[in-house]
């Protein structure tokens, strides 16, 4: 199954192809982005990028109660942050596939979209999520 | 405008109390205040209270009379306590009424607290994937505070041992034992940087004021301690709070700013002339941050007044005598009274073992919780 096939978590969250970008909505006066995008028509659904750098992070240690958490019972540590998006605004988001300790504000990270197990027996939905950004660190540059 | 004055005080011991409700501790702390202030329920002309979980105030008058008095209910998220104040001191300071009083109380399950997102105008994605965590938000706040001002972990340990140091000497405490530095910093891991001793928990407790006019306070003629200035206040535009999918580009702002200047404009005194200063402490690196927004020092001076002792009892500014929230447990709808009561005892000299030294005329109070709201109240002798 590729991550294309399974579900969003909501819709007009984010865009999963080609790239993953969040949707956020640009406020038509003033132009202020916020996210997520809200279901007003004062706000434009707009992409957002996918690249940004890392504004601070922190690790979630136990398990979230439930209501309102949905991850599986059998709970490992995560971690979290906020990135900022250049010129639009900071988003908060599940960091994935970067180790704990590696993790530092200013990062340069990229969005992802991973399977996110649900815990009542229902299928895996698609969450977003951002990740250290190999291209920029590599090459130095933004895509 | 009129003078509104404190008169008397009451305090349900924080913690746990399985034999009482919440309800039934807030009642436990009118008696109290009531009994300080040489008056009885019937005295009463106006009540304000509420809790966050624990039931509705007005039913309190079932407990202690029904004498037909207005009581009006307060749910106002953390701020529910000093939202009840606001409207006690309004009640007097218009001329309406001449002696009332204003109760919080709470009784909150063990854990992290469990709010849902539609109680929060938030989509359920937002919890459903574990960020509706409010720890999560102490966390990264004090993360970038301490990377942009060089805060330092030290600090963090700092403020924990004080609290629990100065626990020991409040009777209203819950953690009444000193915690050493070492043992703070090897706690378990909560939401990195900040460990188990670092962080509050929910509890339970009651506090009350009964608050009067000048007139009627020179009458009583017991505590008499004037409230210079409440201010409560809501989040503006680019703050970042509690419960945020997202922050802006341009933030900096912040409910606390907004209280905070409110409440000094309105107490015509600045930050250097407060003797004592209760301040949220949800977490260390909370009372560390709000040092800063409260006006009371520049981002990242902290540091040197932790190691330089400044915010102890004996100390030129004691912050949270009473061990704040780290030691007291934070029962929602009282918490932000209770950093009132500490402050009248001690402007009134009667804080026994943990009496700041000196005399204190000015006392500061701040409270600041979900989703971006921040009260504070400024005491005078």
């Amino acid at each position: 199954m590729t991550q294309t096939a399974i579900a969003p978590i909501a819709e007009t969250l984010f865009l999963a192809e080609p790239v993953v970008r969040l949707i956020g909505g640009q406020h038509r006066e003033s132009g202020r982005i916020v996210f997520p995008c809200p279901p007003d028509d004062s706000f434009e659904p707009v992409p957002l990028s996918p690249r940004g750098t890392l504004w601070s992070y922190t690790v979630q240690r136990f398990r979230p109660k439930t209501p309102p958490y949905r991850g599986p019972e059998a709970f490992e540590p995560f971690a979290l942050g906020y990135v900022e998006l250049p010129g639009e605004v900071i988003v908060e988001t599940r960091i994935v596939d970067v180790p704990f300790e590696a993790l530092r504000i200013g990062m340069p990270m990229v969005a992802t979209a991973v399977p996110f197990g649900a815990d009542d027996g229902g299928e895996p939905r698609l969450i977003y999520a951002f990740t250290a950004d190999a291209i920029t660190i590599d090459q130095g540059a933004e895509q | 405008m009129r003078d509104v004055f404190i008169v008397g005080v009451g305090i349900h011991p924080f913690g746990r109390t399985d034999a009482r409700t919440g309800l039934q501790q807030g009642a436990y702390a009118v008696r109290q205040a009531l009994a300080d202030a040489g008056v009885t329920w019937g005295d009463m002309q106006f009540a304000y209270g509420g809790s966050d979980a624990a039931g509705n105030a007005d039913t309190m008058v079932g407990d202690l009379g029904l004498t037909g008095l207005p009581f009006v209910n307060v749910s106002n998220g953390c701020a529910t306590g000093g939202s009840a104040l606001f409207g006690a001191h309004n009640a007097i300071r218009s001329g309406e009424f001449d002696l009332g009083i204003a109760v919080g109380f709470d009784k909150h399950p063990r854990g992290a607290f469990n709010p849902l997102p539609a109680d929060w105008s938030l989509p359920d994605w937002y919890g459903d994937v574990g960020l509706m965590v409010t720890t999560q938000f102490f966390a990264m706040k004090i993360r970038r505070y301490m990377d942009r001002f060089g805060i330092t972990e030290r600090s963090l340990v700092r403020v924990a041992e004080k609290a629990f140091r100065n626990g020991t000497l409040a009777d209203h405490a819950w953690r009444r034992s000193p915690v050493d530095a070492e043992t703070i910093a090897n706690s378990q891991m909560v939401s990195d940087p900040l460990t188990k001793y670092m962080f509050c928990s929910p509890a339970e407790g009651g506090v009350a004021l009964v608050l009067a006019s000048e007139k009627r306070a020179q009458a009583l003629g017991g505590m008499k301690v004037r409230l210079r200035s409440v201010a409560v206040r809501s989040r503006p535009a680019g703050s970042f709070e509690v419960f945020a999918p997202m922050v802006d580009i341009d933030n900096g702002g912040s409910a606390t700013r907004l209280a905070s200047g409110a409440a000094f404009e309105m107490a015509g005194v600045g930050p250097g002339d407060i003797d004592v200063a209760q301040l949220q402490d949800t977490e260390s690196g909370a009372e560390i941050m709000h040092m800063a927004e409260n006006g009371f020092c520049a981002d990242g001076e902290q540091e040197q007044w932790l190691a330089e002792g400044r915010t102890e009892i004996g100390g030129a500014l004691p912050v949270n005598t009473d061990g704040g929230c780290l030691a007291c447990g934070e029962p929602i709808g009282a918490s932000g009274l209770r950093q009132v009561y500490e402050n009248a005892l001690q402007l009134a000299g009667r804080a026994g073992a943990r009496q700041v030294p000196g005399g204190p005329r000015l006392g500061y109070s701040h409270v600041y919780g979900a989703p971006g709201v921040s009260g504070v109240a400024i005491l005078e002798r």
